[in-house]
């Protein structure tokens, strides 16, 4: 698979010749600011972008670093979200439980479809992972599990009240919520892609044969990256149901896939930084297409992503990446 | 026994529509390497013209041959424009421009023709055949897709500009180096795919009814016709696009009952590809370091 | 968790008591409301595959639009602001908060769709929102005890369902009923409403088959539905699904002693002359609306005074699409809440004029059918007729048929 990113380029850190602690300051600030700042509706969106951006970083890890394309990672944020609510709403568990839950449990529905699904490279991979999608809204409606599922009406869950009696609104608490596991999601991935386990999760990417004649399992590797992508997903979909309060089957049709990877396509493919402006994009993008004509909004919004794809061919992080060599060149 | 032989049926019937798109899909990927998610809301969007012309009075085969040349023009102008100067991008952001354009293609389609079910005449006979186990148009629009086929087959297998195709897709370094050009190899294929897919619409839209999202779930089950019976042979994407109608039909009326027949259609054709992973009818490619 | 539950639940309860009869003295909701305008919020599919139905929300713009270019209702703009969510609960989830927090309109009215008013209803009623008039027949949004600020408006699939099942039995009471639908909350009040109706006797006398919104042809459902010999028929289905099951009923040579067909696909453009027109004939469904090319509204006042509108407001838009005839007529409705209302335009108020309308007549509504609500009612229209396709119109028949709902 031809990607932009080298192994190389991946695993240093964009130097911008200014101090890291610097970047990290601002960057906790610009995530703090909308608590006191942004009205319950902003934040709500921020919240949701924060959500998609976990999504998105999951699939990233296997579509972007380990190069097999996935075009469902929308069932794994239906599982994760499906467990959260029944966890919640038929077991009567507190939402922290649930969080852990879905990540461990989509992880494990992630090993089991990628062990065969991984046989399959390429286009196979795509059409597989593209009809779970499909399919898993009509699992969700089955008669047999409507007792939990609630079927086609769907399951209403309680969002939580801030814990320690802390003075805040439900709302800046989901959001801090939210901010506080993406970092530390975000904080994984990056240890993990820095790795040796990432070093190699990328070399089956670039040179699959190479790596295996080095030694490396490339199948099994696959299947655990497959499963830890999965649960990362996963973990969004719970929060997403924490968060909108409500599944239902239709919440998880194809189109959510579809985000999905638009979101990792605009952001940056094998890129830590990227899923977060793709989370921001697939959010606030629609809503602008949406303000540009109310006659078609949906023409305006892939008339967007496609100007974007051809100004960014490379994603957000493409132009940061570019942008880091030139301050560099510069001084 | 009878409710049997009608399923069989009703699924041979259904497998030819996902037989004619599948063969879409084949087309390109052969001239171009690529799948082309949007190829089915393209394909609507050229059944809409073929609509407006023979509702401005035009003979049925006129409109049809001249929706065809539309599409061909459409298919190499979208080749042209968004695709060419792209080409040195990774598969991912490809995929992200497919999306981009099913987007556009199928909005555009509903916000210019509107969403309401329009009916699409047909150039054959009008009713139940056979004690009304098939009707005419099934029958004729299943020996249009069998002729498309033969043309296909028979274009990449004996004419220069097909051989030309096939290497410019399959190793474009090595095409361009025995003077094939390579850019326009790709721009055909795309037109001819549009083409072959706008047929497919123009067959298609008779029994489904034409709407914006006509092809919505139809390209998938192509998809994954395509895929069972080899997506690089025209011949084994037709057998696999029946196949699926009838697996869909059988599956649903016998073992799931239809709440799942989706789903037992999807994971009887990842089961087929774990055995066979090139499709039943495909070449297993070997790839040498 | 368990407790909070049950205390929200007391709160809700206690909250009808209130509702019915406002306590004077409590500060008066005038979000959305200033001297000089109104503002109403609304979700529309406007892209993604439900968008067929945008044009309910094409129509309103236009309508208020009009109003205010008139000179504003009581000298007050009404600012109408509508948002789309592509058919998805997320994000009518979304766009629900952007209008109520953000936006701070004063009542969101005719929202679209099952799933995103499911989604949206809790919230509605949690921040005592007005949620009016949904552009949705499911059955539950008649529940004042749990969601107060909640109403629907026209009648409900199950109601329908009721109709047929009851009609079914007093022509045939060994009829066995095939039912054909779709797989989702649409389809299943269908299969409910039947269900009320022949209670323990549905499983002996009811076959059903489904079919997704994905699938290509509901040729092989249709095909299992005869086999299993059925000799009545109840399509659940959207419009062109529904096309397909009339055609190919016909053409396989099935004939159904009884064929009831849901009102939402009984357009003569786009479901009953694209199957054949002389392919449905027999087949019955029950009406609310009038249908725009049923000849005998030709001189009826409700529908010249709907068509002089189009006229002059939209001549470009297709007449023969019900969904404009909705549209107006629950647009209509809304400006009888807002008159009723008699200038106090508090969240309270207007709820409650929601709930107090009494025999009022809509243009769009076949003749005898009114809108009522009570505190206790929150089925604004229960009445139906039952029809005929003689192949050529609907030929309505009997009298008007109130529901059980």
């Amino acid at each position: 698979m031809p990607s932009e990113t080298t192994l190389v380029e991946v695993s240093r850190r964009p130097a911008l010749g200014i101090d890291p602690r610097i970047l990290w300051g601002i960057g906790l600030a610009l995530l703090i600011a909308p608590l006191f700042m942004a009205e319950s509706y902003r934040l709500f969106q921020l919240t949701l972008a924060g959500i998609y951006a976990i999504a998105i970083l999951g699939l990233n890890i296997i579509t972007g670093y380990n190069g097999q394309i996935s075009l469902g990672h929308g069932a794994f944020y239906a599982v994760g979200a499906y467990v959260a609510a029944i966890m919640m709403d038929k077991l009567g568990l507190p939402y922290w439980t649930t969080l852990p839950s879905a990540a461990v449990i989509c992880g494990l529905v992630g090993y089991g479809i990628g062990f065969p699904a991984l046989r399959l490279g390429g286009l196979y991979l795509a059409l597989t992972t593209f009809s779970l999608a499909v399919a898993v809204p009509q699992i969700l409606k089955y008669k047999g599990i409507e007792d939990w599922t609630g079927g086609v009406q769907g399951v209403l869950v309680f969002k939580p009240d801030p814990p320690f009696g802390l003075p805040i609104s439900a709302d800046q608490y989901l959001y801090l919520l939210t901010v506080v596991l993406a970092l530390g999601v975000f904080l994984l991935v990056r240890n993990l892609m820095a790795s040796r386990i990432g070093r190699a999760i990328m070399a089956i990417r670039d040179h699959g044969l190479a790596a295996e004649a080095m030694g490396m399992d490339a199948a099994k590797l696959k299947t655990s990256t497959f499963a830890v992508s999965a649960g990362i997903t996963g973990l969004a979909g719970a929060l997403s149901a924490i968060a909108i309060e409500f599944v239902s089957p239709d919440s998880f049709q194809v189109s959510l896939s579809i985000t999905l990877f638009v979101g990792m396509v605009v952001g940056g493919v094998a890129s830590i930084i990227g899923p977060v402006f793709g989370g921001l994009f697939v959010v606030f993008v629609p809503n602008l297409a949406e303000e540009v004509s109310k006659a078609a909004p949906g023409v305006i919004y892939g008339i967007i992503l496609i100007v974007f794809l051809f100004v960014l061919p490379g994603g957000v992080a493409g132009l940061l990446r570019r942008l880091a060599t030139w301050l560099k060149r510069q001084s | 026994m009878n409710g049997f032989l009608h399923q069989v049926i009703a699924g041979i019937a259904t497998g030819g529509i996902y037989a004619s798109v599948a063969l879409a899909l084949v087309m390109i990927y052969q001239a171009t390497h690529h799948v082309n998610f949007a190829q089915g809301e393209m394909a609507t969007f050229s059944t809409y013209i073929a609509l407006t012309l023979v509702q401005s009075g035009m003979p049925f085969w006129v409109a049809f041959l001249a929706t065809v040349a539309i599409s061909f023009c459409i298919g190499v102008v979208i080749e042209r424009v968004l695709m060419r100067p792209m080409d040195k991008a990774s598969v991912l952001t490809h995929v992200g421009l497919f999306i981009g354009l099913v987007l556009v293609v199928s909005n555009l389609t509903g916000w210019v023709f509107d969403y309401t079910v329009k009916p699409f005449p047909t150039p054959f006979y009008d009713g139940p055949l056979l004690g009304g186990l098939v009707t005419g148009h099934e029958l004729g629009s299943t020996a249009v897709t069998l002729v498309v086929l033969g043309m296909v087959f028979l274009f990449f297998r004996y004419t220069r500009l097909g051989l030309a195709m096939r290497a410019a897709a399959f190793n474009p370094a090595s095409a361009r180096l025995v003077g094939v050009r390579v850019g326009w190899m790709l721009a055909l294929g795309w037109g001819l795919a549009a083409a072959i897919g706008a047929i497919a619409g123009i067959m298609v839209a008779p029994v489904v009814f034409l709407e914006p999202n006509m092809m919505l779930g139809i390209l998938l089950y192509a998809f994954a016709g395509a895929l069972l019976g080899g997506i690089d042979n025209p011949g084994g994407a037709v057998i696999g696009g029946f196949a699926v109608g009838i697996i869909e039909n059988l599956g649903g009326t016998y073992i799931v009952g239809t709440e799942l027949k989706l789903t037992l259609a999807l994971f009887i054709i990842i089961g087929v590809l774990l055995v066979k992973p090139a499709g039943l009818f495909g070449r297993v490619v070997l790839s040498r370091v | 968790m368990l407790n909070r539950r049950t205390l929200l639940a007391a709160g809700a309860a206690a909250l009808a008591g209130p509702l019915a009869a406002p306590r004077i003295g409590q500060a008066a909701d005038l979000t959305g409301v200033t001297a000089d305008e109104i503002k109403i919020g609304s979700i529309f599919p406007y892209s993604g595959p439900a968008s067929a139905y945008g044009v309910i929300g094409r129509l309103q713009q236009v309508f208020f639009k009009a109003i205010n270019d008139a000179g504003g209702f009581q000298g007050r703009k009404l600012n109408y602001i509508t948002y789309d969510d592509g058919y998805q609960p997320p994000k009518a989830v979304e766009q629900a908060r952007r209008l109520v927090d953000q936006d701070k309109v004063s009542f969101l009215f005719n929202t679209l769709g099952t799933p995103s008013n499911t989604a949206i209803q809790r919230y509605m009623n949690q921040r005592k929102v007005p949620h009016l008039f949904l552009a949705t027949g499911a059955d539950k949004w008649a529940n004042p005890r749990e969601y107060p600020w909640t109403i629907g408006y026209q009648p409900s699939y199950r109601t329908e369902a009721q109709i047929f099942a009851k009609f079914m039995l007093e022509a045939d009471r060994n009829a066995k009923l095939g039912i054909l639908y779709q797989n989702d909350d649409f389809g299943k009040d269908y299969i409910a409403g039947v269900r009320d109706v022949l209670g323990p006797r549905f499983d002996t006398l009811v076959k059903t088959a489904s079919y997704e919104v994905t699938d290509a042809t509901i040729d092989s459902q249709v095909v299992q539905l005869q086999s299993l010999g059925c000799n009545a028929l109840l399509t659940a289905a959207t419009p062109k699904f529904a096309a397909q099951t009339i055609r190919k009923v016909f053409d396989i040579g099935w004939r159904p002693k009884q064929h009831f067909l849901t009102d939402v696909s009984i357009s003569v453009g786009a479901v009953m002359n694209p199957a054949g027109p002389e392919k449905g004939v027999g087949i019955i469904t029950a009406q609310y609306l009038k249908e725009p090319t049923d000849p005998t509204w030709q001189a009826d006042p409700g529908m010249n005074e709907w068509r002089a509108w189009m006229q002059r407001h939209m001549p470009d838009a297709d007449q023969t699409d019900g969904n404009f005839v909705y549209s107006y007529g629950v647009a209509k409705c809304m400006m009888q809440v807002l008159t009723q209302c008699n200038g106090d335009f508090s969240r309270e108020n207007i709820m409650k004029q929601a709930t107090s309308l009494n025999g009022v007549v809509i243009p769009s509504l076949i003749n005898g059918i009114t809108v009522g609500t009570s505190a206790s009612n929150y089925h604004p229209i229960r009445t139906m007729q039952l029809a005929k396709w003689d192949g050529k119109t609907w030929e309505r028949f009997g009298g008007l048929i109130q529901g059980a709902g």
